[in-house]
This record gives structure tokens, C-alpha cells and sequence, in this order.
């Protein structure tokens, strides 16, 4: 079977989630678009949740977005059209391939909507024991060359294929939060992924116009296999930080190093509340389970998941509270575990004096994104030699932060230095490659 | 007719902002004023240059299409609305696509000449930022012929119908000087537009502006041979002017030197269900301009000011060609050299015409009298050139869809 059969008949699982709702709006364009060019064949797309609210939600999403791809590629689609001589106005076009699209969703609660599907693309929540208990109820009633992928960022695919024994027709294809936007792809095979699975989850990247990173099937793959290790060295420095500073501005240290200093778009406590404090927790259990020789542990993100200081999104996309408190998308407190409450962040002045300043020829992550390589090295050659606190904390975490990449490489996890920093650059925004400092 | 048979004038005119993307007050999401507000501002902003509204005869407003953008027709009866004086009296609506404006304005002539009027009142107005541009597109290529032209039209159609024409004209004269006269246009009209506060372009900060005019057209997400910047933007606005009879004047108390007296009248229709045989000319345009020259007896020559019809920066540098600044093909010339800037030998569109100032469709024609009625008689505040004796003359050019419907006029200081 082809790979325009098989997107013939597809299956979103998890369809209603973060993940699975951008990944169910790619699907929909490409099998909408797919429709509209051959309107007699059958293409169904159906978006499997638990919730019917979620999936009355998803189908609205879908249209919304599908009416702005339709505007911007209006010039496309009257071409595309032009034989049909009852669409004349580009309303009436838009009109039509959104019509088209809702036309072959076919959202469900009912698993087994998945039956005749040829590929399965699963979101559920990373749980292993979950997608494991998914996969084998699918395998139960799917035909037995159906193709499966799975979006996980941490959970090894050998785990998931064995768990329920699917040889070889499943593959990890992580997205990136939020799909329909960010161009990255990790793609995980193991051993026993077929050719074939392979060259079509490549050529589907491909025509979802995804950067396409290969990873090794190691837990945490490329992407969480260096943020959770650099969140860990964070929490580690700030724990050093406390010996001379309060919690409180230890973590503003630290995030403002990570940020700043460091040219990054966000500070790393920042983008551990944008992760979500509980799915960085999820992910550091099981990268600690299956990765032997290293420890994946904090205390203090213990006590914040008892304390429910869980980061995360709230369903209009808003930032709820973790490491930081937000009021419209601002930090405006730090939170403090020993009382479990947030102090307000309306004085840092004193705090941005202890970091010192910035190497002389320094510039903000915006500006970083159009500088070339060596303007980069001279920002690090300066911040490796600079004297403020600022500068050595973050020469020192970028030294970690190289490390964590190269050892990437160096564990198989990563083919080459190269794929870490399109990793970074494509799916953390870095401005710079880390391997090149 | 070979002259008017007895003096008309025009006077008092008021326009509202133009707005859309570019001025601070514009913010998509956010309510803005709709055509109630517009009609009233406008209309009202002359009735205060006047001695009393009861001293209006009659009512002509002018709109291309609310009733698609607003869902709003019958607009005569909007005109009541500006003040009780207005209630009862005799109004109307006209509508010729962009050069809407202009016909209320001939209207307005006639009403006078015909004796059936000493004072009319006329106020143009649209509203387009209702829709989004790609609908938008849809309501503003009804100016095209619907059943032969829409279905392969294209999506964006007016910008279509004029990328093809500076497509033709790239073959016949050249696609590297034609582009780089465009690229000045735009620069001459963003620059006029910040001398006026109304301006669309006002605000605008750009340092470079004709690199931006140079910038290459992207024909997957536009069309072909024009880029943004080549074309006037979705406006929101409204314009309303003043036309009287001797008696008229001296009724609403306008001193003489306000106002300026329309000498030449040229209106012109062509066949809207026929293609233009040659797109490299406009040959209604050139029709009517000529009309209006030769009631006012006079040659281009004597035109020290001009409010022409720039959708499109290719469009502009074609009515220079049809109103006889520049031979056929050397249009661009007398951009390019500065003769059409402020300060040149013949300024165009002194407050950034429908590229800089905006283009409210049904407002453009209207707009265009008040600022060369503003010019003429030294009332044009920042935006102020020298008219001198040798070149007296006011001109405008109002052109309605592509090169349909026609009204052009010579006006000049009242002696």
C-alpha cells in the first residue's frame, strides 16, 4: 500500500489534547486538500478522544484554522477550483475546502473507530502503562499492516513495541509543542521499525514541511535528553546559589543567566513552568528507569508536585503558576517552597547588581537570531573571561550545557553534534548552535 | 456644451481620517466607527463652514459598495441624519465603483446648472475594513464584470486586472524603468501623505522607502507584477464639499477666495463588458480629461495641481500618460526626475493620493476636489505648494474600476 492509500484512512488518538489537537489540524489539512483534488475518493480522518466537549472543541479548532490556511493559500486554491464553475467568489472557494475538510472528520470516543485505519497517530499523555494498554487494544482490531506513531518525547519505542507487541510497526514521532507551528520532528526508530515505516514517517515530515531530526531510541531521545539534564544542572546551581543568596533569588539568578546572559528566548525555570513542573516530572522518571548509570532526581521538584506549584497551561494558553508566578504572560513572583506561596519579583534591581554586567558586545536573543557564527564567538570569548558573577555562572552553564549535547552524541543517542543543535535551534529557539561555542 | 452656463464652485470641504493598517487609531479587533459616524462627521464639518443647513438645496452622497461591506444600502436617506434641516429635502446615491465620488460631484454641477439647486450638498463614504481584504476583494471586483471576468479573475481581482496591465507595459517599455518609477511613486506618496494629518501614510516612519517600492512582487500570495506598496490600501472614511451657484455662496456667507469655480467638467463611460483593447493605456481617462480640458480651454500645460487616480502605482503613472503630462511610455520619467513631487513643475497628489492617503472608494473623488480646491486657494496647511501664474490650474482625475467610468475636472481660483 502506498503512502497516498494509507493517508486515505487515518486515525488520531488523543485527538482532543494539546498535542493531538495540532497534530489532528495537520492531518486534516493534508487529508482535506487530499479530498479536494479527488472528491470521489474516500478519505476519512478520525479523531479519537475520551471527551465529547473536547472533540466538539477540536472540530471548531480545526475549522478555524482551516479557514485561515484557506485565505492565505487563496491563490492556490482558485487554481485548484477553476473547473468548478459554481465557486466563483473566493468565499465561496474558502467556503468549499472547509466544507471538504469537516467532511472527512469523523470524531469519536469509540477506539475501535480505528479499525480499518492504516496509520494511527497516537497523543495521549505520556504514560507508558496508557500508550502501552492503547496499542494493544489497537493491534487487536487493526488490520495487521497498520502503521503506528506515536508522540512521545521520552518513552523508548522498544518499550511500547514490546509492551504490545507490534514488530516493528510503530515509530516515535515526537512533535513539538505546538504542532501546527513548530518545525521540529525527532523521528525514533529502534532495531525493529521496518524500512518502509521509516521512509513514509519521512515522507509525511516531509510533506508536513517538518525539520526532520533522527534520534536513537534512548529515553528522553535528543531534545528531552539534554533539557532535562539542563534543568537538573539549573536546580543543582541554584541549590550552590543558596549558600549565599535566599531561594527566592537564587531561582531569579538563575533564569536570568539562562535567559540573558545566554541569549535565550526564556530562562530555564521559565520554560520548565512552560514545559509543566509535572511533565518534567514524568519525563525525569522515566529517562531515571531506563537510563542506567545516571540519576534522575530532584528534591525540590518533589516538593513543588506535592505542592501542586505545577506550571503548565491553562486551556486558553495562558501560563499557570510554577517556579514563577504570571499575571498576563509576566513574571511578577518567585515562588518560595518553604512557605509554599510566591513573594513578589517588584524589586530585582538589587539582584540584577549581584549578576554584574554583560560582556561588552552582548546583544538580546532577538537580535542574537541574525548574527553570524563569529559574532557568536566573540560574545562567548567575552563571556568566558568576564568578570561579573553573571558571566562565569553562565559561561559555566554553557560549558554544561555543550557537555550534555556532545555526551548526546558521544551515548548514541544523537548521530552527530549538528542534529543536538538543530534540536536546540529549531525546537528551543536557541540563536545559536551550543556545539559551535 | 462647450462651457458651463453659469459659474458653479465648490467650497468647505471636510474629510475625516483615512483608516486602516498604518494609522495608530486602527486596531483590527477593536470597534471602530461605521458609516453613521462618518457620514455625520464629514457632513457636519461642512455644515460648520456654512451660515445655516437650512440654506441646502439637496443631498448627494456616493459609496461604491455598503451594501456588501455594511449590509447597508439606501444611503440617501443617511443624509437626513446629519441634520434636521436636511430632513425632507431632495437626496440621492450614486454609485460608478472608485469613481463614485466623481459622479456625485458632476451630479452636483448639473443640479446647479439646472437651476433645480443654489446649494448641494455632497458627501462621499466608505467603509471596507469590515472584511478581511481577500473577502474584500471579492465585494470591490463587482467594479469588473461578474458573469465574464470574476471566476478567472484573480483572488486579489482589481490588483489582478492592474498587475496585467503593468505586466503589458513592462513588454512594450521596459520592466526595469517601469518598476523603478513605481518604486518613486511610492516614495512621492508616502512623502506627501505625512504633510497631512488625515493621511492614511501620515504616521508612516519608513527611512527607506524606495527600497521597499523595489521590493519583487510574490505572485504565490499576490500577483504577479506589484508588490504591497504598489497598492492603495482597505480605507475607512469619508469626504464632503460644498457645490453652489453664485447665489449659494452668498447665502452660506463663503467668501470668494474659500472657494474655487469648476471650469471643466469631463465625464466618460466605456463598455464594462468589453476588455480594454490595449492595456497599456487608460483610454477612458484620456477621454475624459480631454473633455474637461476643452471646456476649460486648456492644455496640460497649464496644470499646476493634480489629485489622479493611483489604486495603483502603475495606474498613476498611466494617467499622467492619458492626461498629456508625458508621452505614451514616458510616464515614469517625470516621476522618476522629480517633476510629480512637491516642488516639481507638476505636483500629483499632494497628500499622498489613494497610496498615501488611503483610498475610501465612495470618499476618493471628493477627497480629491477638496484638496485641490485646498491648493488652489492656499488653504492646504502642511501640504502647501507654490501654485504659480503659469501653471493656474487645478486638475482631478476620478476613475472608477478599470478604466469604466471616468470624471475628470478643471477647476481653478475665483477670480
Amino acid at each position: 500500500m502506498n503512502l497516498d492509500e494509507r493517508l486515505s484512512n487515518v486515525a488520531v488518538v488523543g485527538a482532543a489534547g494539546k498535542m493531538g489537537s495540532g497534530i489532528s489540524l495537520l492531518l486534516a489539512q493534508q487529508l482535506g486538500m487530499a479530498k479536494a483534488k479527488n472528491p470521489d475518493k474516500d478519505i476519512v480522518l478520525h479523531l479519537i478522544d475520551t471527551r465529547d466537549q473536547g472533540l466538539y472543541d477540536l472540530v471548531q479548532y480545526i475549522r478555524g484554522q482551516i479557514v485561515k490556511m484557506a485565505e492565505k493559500q487563496i491563490v492556490a486554491l482558485r487554481q485548484l477550483y477553476q473547473n468548478r464553475g459554481d465557486l466563483v467568489e473566493n468565499s465561496e472557494i474558502i467556503d468549499e475546502l472547509v466544507n471538504t475538510t469537516l467532511g472527512i472528520l469523523r470524531p469519536t470516543k469509540e477506539l475501535s473507530s480505528a479499525k480499518d485505519c492504516s496509520m494511527v497517530f497516537e497523543a495521549v499523555i505520556e504514560s507508558e502503562s496508557l500508550k502501552i494498554d492503547i496499542f494493544k487494544q489497537l493491534k487487536s482490531f487493526c488490520k495487521d499492516d497498520t502503521y503506528f506513531f506515536t508522540n512521545t518525547s521520552s518513552i523508548p519505542i522498544r518499550v511500547v513495541d514490546e509492551g504490545a507487541n507490534l514488530q516493528g510497526r510503530i515509530i516515535g514521532y515526537h512533535f513539538y509543542n505546538p504542532p501546527a507551528i513548530q518545525k521540529l520532528l525527532e523521528i525514533i526508530t529502534w532495531e525493529k521499525t521496518t524500512k518502509e515505516l521509516q521512509d513514509m514517517a519521512e515522507e509525511i515530515a516531509k510533506r508536513l514541511r517538518k525539520t526532520v531530526v533522527f534520534s536513537n531510541d534512548v529515553a528522553g531521545f535528543i531534545g528531552n535528553g539534554h533539557f532535562i539534564r539542563e534543568g537538573l544542572y539549573a536546580l543543582q546551581k541554584t541549590k550552590e546559589l543558596q549558600e549565599q543568596h535566599s531561594f527566592t533569588c537564587a531561582v531569579y539568578l538563575m533564569n536570568k543567566i539562562t535567559q540573558d546572559f545566554l541569549m535565550r528566548p526564556m530562562g530555564i525555570f521559565q520554560l520548565l513552568d512552560y514545559v509543566g513542573i509535572d511533565v518534567y516530572n514524568f519525563i525525569l522518571q522515566i529517562m531515571d528507569k531506563y537510563i542506567a548509570g545516571e540519576t534522575f532526581q530532584n528534591e525540590l521538584i518533589d516538593t513543588m508536585i506535592k505542592n501542586k506549584a505545577l506550571g503548565g497551561q491553562r486551556g486558553d494558553g495562558s501560563q499557570k503558576d510554577g517556579f514563577f508566578q504570571y499575571e498576563k504572560g509576566k513574571m511578577v513572583g518567585v515562588y518560595c517552597y518553604k512557605q509554599d506561596k510566591y513573594v513578589p519579583l517588584d524589586s530585582t534591581a538589587e539582584w540584577d547588581k549581584l549578576l554584574g554586567d554583560y560582556p561588552a558586545s552582548w546583544k538580546p536573543w532577538k537580535k542574537m537570531l541574525k548574527q553570524k557564527p563569529q559574532a557568536v564567538a566573540q560574545i562567548f570569548s567575552e563571556l568566558n573571561s568576564g568578570e561579573s558573577l553573571g558571566c562565569q555562572l553562565a559561561s559555566k552553564y554553557a560549558q554544561a550545557s555543550k557537555e550534555i549535547a556532545e555526551n548526546l552524541v558521544k551515548n548514541g543517542v544523537a548521530l552527530c553534534n549538528s542534529d543536538v543543535d538543530t534540536v536546540l535551534l529549531t525546537g528551543f529557539f536557541h540563536a545559536y548552535g551550543i556545539t559551535t561555542i | 456644451m462647450k462651457k458651463l452656463r453659469k459659474p458653479v464652485y465648490f467650497a468647505c470641504g471636510y474629510n475625516t481620517i483615512s483608516l486602516g493598517t498604518g494609522r495608530s487609531e486602527f486596531h483590527p479587533k477593536k470597534p471602530r466607527p461605521g458609516l453613521e459616524e462618518y457620514i455625520k462627521e464629514a457632513g457636519q464639518g461642512v455644515i460648520a463652514q456654512i451660515s445655516d443647513a437650512k440654506h441646502i438645496d439637496e443631498g448627494i452622497i456616493s459609496n461604491f459598495i455598503a451594501a456588501r461591506f455594511n449590509r447597508q444600502a439606501h444611503l440617501a436617506a443617511m443624509i437626513p441624519m446629519i441634520d434636521k434641516a436636511l430632513v425632507h429635502k431632495p437626496c440621492s446615491r450614486v454609485e460608478g465603483a472608485c469613481a463614485s465620488g466623481g459622479l456625485a460631484l458632476s451630479n452636483a454641477v448639473r443640479s446647479v446648472l439646472a437651476e433645480t439647486a443654489d446649494v448641494v450638498l455632497v458627501i462621499g463614504v466608505e467603509v471596507q475594513n469590515t472584511v478581511k481584504a481577500i473577502y474584500g476583494a471579492d465585494y470591490l471586483a463587482a467594479a469588473g464584470h461578474y458573469k465574464a471576468e470574476r471566476k478567472n479573475g484573480h483572488a486579489y481581482f482589481f490588483p489582478g486586472k492592474f498587475s496585467d496591465r503593468a505586466g503589458a507595459y513592462y513588454e512594450k517599455f521596459g520592466e526595469e524603468a517601469a518598476r523603478k518609477a513605481m518604486a518613486h511613486w511610492y516614495v512621492q506618496a508616502i512623502e506627501n501623505a505625512r504633510t497631512c494629518e488625515n493621511a492614511q501614510e501620515f504616521e508612516n516612519k519608513a527611512s527607506d522607502l524606495l527600497s521597499l517600492g523595489m521590493k519583487s512582487p510574490n505572485p504565490k500570495g499576490f500577483v504577479d507584477h506589484l508588490n504591497l506598496f504598489d497598492c492603495s490600501k482597505v480605507s475607512d472614511g469619508a469626504s464632503a464639499i460644498i457645490c453652489a451657484s453664485e447665489e449659494g455662496l452668498q447665502k452660506l456667507g463663503i467668501a470668494k477666495d474659500k472657494a474655487v469655480q469648476v471650469i471643466g467638467v469631463g465625464q466618460s463611460e466605456d463598455d464594462l463588458t468589453q476588455a480594454p483593447e490595449d492595456l497599456t493605456r487608460l483610454t477612458t481617462t484620456q477621454d475624459a480629461v480631454q473633455k474637461a480640458y476643452n471646456m476649460a480651454g486648456i492644455s496640460a500645460e497649464k496644470v499646476g495641481v493634480i489629485e489622479l487616480h493611483d489604486c495603483f502605482s502603475i495606474t498613476g503613472i498611466l494617467a499622467l500618460e492619458a492626461a498629456g503630462f508625458a508621452a505614451h511610455g514616458k510616464g515614469g520619467d517625470i516621476v522618476i526626475n522629480g517633476d510629480t513631487k512637491r516642488g516639481g513643475k507638476m505636483p500629483v497628489n499632494t497628500t499622498g493620493g489613494l497610496v498615501g492617503y488611503g483610498h475610501p472608494t465612495g470618499a476618493t473623488g471628493i477627497r480629491q476636489m477638496i484638496d485641490v480646491c485646498n491648493q488652489v486657494t492656499g488653504q492646504a496647511g502642511n501640504s502647501q505648494i507654490d501654485m504659480t501664474n503659469e501653471r493656474p490650474y487645478g486638475l482631478t482625475i476620478n476613475m472608477g474600476g478599470n478604466d469604466r467610468t471616468v470624471v475628470s475636472m478643471v477647476v481653478k481660483k475665483v477670480e
